[in-house]
C-alpha cells in the first residue's frame, strides 16, 4: 500500500515540476499557436540565475526567495526579445517558427557554455529545505521530501496567480479574447501585437520560474532545457490548446503515470509506454482533452 | 508543353552531372579519408531526399527520422556484428557485459544476411505505417504531429541507452570489422561502399522524381496546401499523407543501414531528437520543395559542420543556430528559392529606383 502512496507522491511531483513549464507553453502555444522550443532555454536562464544570486547572496534560503521574481523578469524579457524579433515575423507558419526557436536554443545553449562552462554546477538547497515530512508512520514510513513539497506549492500558486490574472484583470481578458477570436479582438479594438507580447513575456517568465524550482532538484547545465521540454510539449497536445485545466490534469496525470511504470519496468521503458499511452489517447480525443469549440475546419 | 519540355531536360542535365560528379570526379578527386566523409554525407542526403517529399511536398514536418534511420542502421549493424562474430557465437560487446549467455531471441532473425537487409527498409516502413495510420486517420496534424515525432525520437534514445545488454546502450553498436564478407579496413573495400551509397542516393532521387511529378505528387502538395478541399473532392488525405510518410521513413531506413559500413558506428546519439532535427536543416537550407535543394543542401550542411567543427567547436553551434534562423525566417524556399527571389526583386527595382529619382 504504502508503495503505490509513494509512487502516487513522487509521481505528483513529477507532476509539478512539468505543470510548472507547461503552464508558460500552455499560455505561448495557446496564444498565437506557436510552437517556442527555446523555452526550455529560458528554463535554463532562470536557473542560472539562481546560481549567479546564490554566488553574490550568501543566504540560501533569501537568494531562492529573490531568484523568484528576478528569474520571472530574466527569461520573461528574454521571451518578449524573442517575440519581438522573430517570432512575430513568422506568425502564419507555426511549423517554421518551431525550427527557428530551435535555433534560437542551440545559440543560448552554447552562450551558457561560453558563459558558465560545459560541466554542469549545483546549488544548494537551503536550511528549511533539506528535511522531510513524514506522512505515515510506523515501521513502513512514507515521507516527503520538503524540497518536492516546496516545487508543488510553488506549482498550485503559478496556477492559481495566472488564472486569477486571465479570469480577473483586463489583461486577462484581453488575453482570452484573442486566444478565443484573433480577427474578432482586433476590429474590438484589441492591440493583438500588444497582447502577443505581454503573453510571450508572463509565458517566459514562468519557465524562469520553473527553473528556479528545477535546481532544487537537480543539477544546472547548457542542456538541462532540452530534455525536459519534449514532455512538457506533450502535456499541452494532450491537454489542448488554451486551456489551463487540461495541462493541470495532464501533467499530474502523466507525472503518476510515469513513475507507477518506472518502479514497475524500468526509466527507458516507462518513456516509451508513456509515449504509446498517449498516441491512444490521441486516438479518443485527437484535439486533447479540452478543446476550445470552434467551427473552424481546422 | 515547351516549358514543360524544358523543365524536363533541365533536370536531367542536372542529373547527369550529379552522376558524374558521384563517380567520376568525386572519386579521383578526395582522399581515402575525405571519399568516406563524403559517403557520410550522402547517406544524410538521402535522408533529407524522404524529408523533401514528406515536409516540402506533404508539409508533414517529420522531426523523428533520427528513430527510421537508426532502425536500418540497427538492423544493418546487428547482422554485421553477427557476420564478424561468426556462427554461434555472441557479438564482441555482449561477451564484455556478460549478462547474456545466449543471444535473445530478436537478435536471432539478423543473422540471415537477406532479412536483415530486408529489415533495414521494412522495419522503419512498418513503425511508420503504424503510427501515421493512427495519427493521420485521427486527424493529428501540424505541430502536434511535429512533437509526437520529436517524441518518438527521445523515446528511441533513451530505451537503446537502457538496453545496454542487448544493445550496446550508450556506446551502440561499435566496430563493425566486415561488410558482407569484404573486410572494411581495406581502403579499396572502402570505396566500393561509396559507390553503393552514390547508386542508392541516385536511384532514390530519381525515385523520389517519379513520384513528385506523378499525379499522386500533385495530390500531396494539395493536401499539403488545402487539405479540407482535397476532403470535399472525395480523397482522403489520411492516406495520401501516410504514403509520403512511409516513403520518407523507408529512405531514412535505407540511409541508416549505408551508414554504418560507411562509418562503422551506430549509436543513440546517431538517431535522438538532436539529429533528427539536423537532418531537417540540410532540407531547409538547400530548399525543402525542391529536390536537388535538399539533397546538396544536406550535403553542404554536413560538410560545413565537418570543417567547422574540426576547427571551432563553439562557433559550428552558434553557425548552426543562425542557419536555422536565417534559412527559415527570411529564405524559407532556401537557397533552391534564391534564382526566384533575386529576379522578382529585379523585376521590382525599377520602381524602387524610379521613386529615388
Amino acid at each position: 500500500m504504502s508503495v503505490i502512496l509513494g509512487q502516487t507522491f513522487t509521481g505528483i511531483s513529477i507532476g509539478a515540476v512539468l505543470l510548472l513549464i507547461a503552464l508558460g507553453l500552455s499560455l505561448t502555444f495557446g496564444q498565437m499557436n506557436v510552437i517556442n522550443m527555446a523555452h526550455g532555454e529560458f528554463i535554463m536562464a532562470g536557473a542560472y540565475t539562481t546560481y549567479v544570486l546564490q554566488k553574490s547572496i550568501s543566504d540560501a534560503g533569501i537568494s531562492l526567495l529573490v531568484a523568484l521574481p528576478v528569474a520571472f523578469c530574466v527569461s520573461g524579457v528574454l521571451g518578449a526579445l524573442l517575440e519581438r524579433l522573430l517570432i512575430r515575423r513568422l506568425y502564419l507558419r507555426p511549423l517554421d517558427t518551431l525550427l527557428v526557436t530551435w535555433g534560437v536554443s542551440l545559440m543560448l545553449q552554447q552562450l551558457a557554455r561560453d558563459i558558465f562552462g560545459a560541466p554542469n554546477v549545483q546549488t544548494r538547497a537551503p536550511d528549511w529545505l533539506t528535511g522531510h515530512i513524514t506522512l505515515v508512520g510506523g515501521d513502513d514510513p512514507l515521507t516527503v521530501a520538503d524540497n518536492r513539497l516546496f516545487i508543488l506549492g510553488l506549482a498550485v500558486a503559478a496556477v492559481a496567480a495566472l488564472s486569477l490574472t486571465l479570469r480577473l484583470t483586463p489583461l486577462g481578458r484581453r488575453i482570452r479574447a484573442v486566444v478565443q477570436n484573433r480577427d474578432l479582438a482586433e476590429v474590438s479594438g484589441i492591440s493583438t501585437s500588444r497582447v502577443d507580447r505581454t503573453a510571450f513575456f508572463l509565458g517566459s517568465g514562468l519557465a524562469g520560474v520553473a527553473g528556479v524550482a528545477l535546481t532544487l532538484v537537480g543539477p544546472i547545465g547548457p542542456t538541462m532545457g532540452t530534455n525536459i521540454i519534449i514532455d512538457a510539449f506533450l502535456v499541452i497536445v494532450v491537454g489542448g490548446i488554451g486551456q489551463l485545466k487540461g495541462s493541470v490534469m495532464v501533467a499530474f496525470a502523466l507525472g503518476v503515470l510515469q513513475s507507477v511504470l518506472e518502479y514497475s519496468t524500468t526509466v527507458s521503458v516507462a518513456k516509451v509506454l508513456v509515449l504509446v499511452a498517449i498516441v491512444a489517447f490521441l486516438q479518443w480525443r485527437p484535439q486533447g482533452l479540452y478543446t476550445l469549440r470552434t467551427r473552424s475546419l481546422v | 508543353m515547351n516549358a514543360l519540355k524544358g523543365r524536363a531536360a533541365r533536370a536531367w542535365y542536372g542529373f547527369a552531372a550529379g552522376a558524374v560528379l558521384l563517380f567520376a570526379v568525386a572519386p579521383a578527386a578526395l582522399s581515402d579519408f575525405r571519399l568516406g566523409l563524403f559517403a557520410k554525407y550522402l547517406c544524410m542526403a538521402m535522408v533529407a531526399v524522404g524529408i523533401c517529399l514528406a515536409w516540402g511536398r506533404g508539409g508533414l514536418l517529420t522531426l523523428g527520422q533520427g528513430v527510421f534511420f537508426g532502425l536500418g542502421g540497427y538492423a544493418m549493424a546487428m547482422h554485421l556484428k553477427l557476420a564478424d562474430a561468426g556462427p554461434g557465437n555472441l557479438p564482441d560487446f555482449m561477451q564484455l557485459y556478460g549478462t547474456a549467455t545466449e543471444l535473445p531471441w530478436w537478435w536471432r532473425p539478423f543473422a540471415n544476411p537477406a532479412v536483415a537487409l530486408a529489415a533495414t527498409v521494412l522495419l522503419p516502413v512498418a513503425v511508420a505505417a503504424l503510427l501515421g495510420l493512427l495519427v493521420f486517420r485521427r486527424r493529428v496534424k501540424g505541430a502536434y504531429f511535429a512533437i509526437l515525432g520529436q517524441a518518438l525520437a527521445a523515446a528511441f534514445a533513451i530505451w537503446l541507452v537502457g538496453q545496454q545488454a542487448t544493445t550496446g546502450g550508450t556506446n551502440g553498436l561499435t566496430d563493425i570489422q566486415g561488410f558482407f564478407g569484404y573486410d572494411l579496413h581495406d581502403p579499396v573495400n572502402q570505396r566500393m561502399v561509396y559507390f553503393v551509397i552514390a547508386a542508392v542516393l541516385l536511384l532514390v532521387v530519381l525515385l523520389a522524381r517519379q513520384l513528385i511529378h506523378s499525379r499522386y505528387g500533385e495530390l500531396l502538395v494539395a493536401v499539403r496546401d488545402a487539405e479540407e478541399r482535397v476532403r470535399f473532392l472525395g480523397y482522403n488525405p489520411a492516406n495520401v499523407k501516410l504514403v509520403a510518410y512511409v516513403v520518407a521513413a523507408g529512405t531514412a531506413g535505407l540511409a541508416g543501414a549505408l551508414f554504418v559500413p560507411a562509418v562503422g558506428i551506430i549509436s543513440p546519439a546517431l538517431v535522438g531528437i538532436v539529429p533528427s532535427i539536423e537532418f531537417v536543416i540540410g532540407a531547409a537550407v538547400g530548399g525543402r520543395a525542391s529536390l536537388a535543394g535538399a539533397v546538396l543542401g544536406a550535403v553542404a550542411v554536413a560538410w560545413a559542420r565537418t570543417a567547422l567543427s574540426e576547427e571551432f567547436p563553439a562557433a559550428w553551434t552558434y553557425f548552426q543556430g543562425l542557419l536555422f534562423v536565417v534559412a527559415l525566417a527570411f529564405l524559407p524556399g532556401g537557397l533552391a528559392s534564391l534564382p526566384a527571389v533575386v529576379r522578382r526583386r529585379r523585376a521590382a527595382a525599377p520602381v524602387a529606383v524610379g521613386e529615388a529619382a
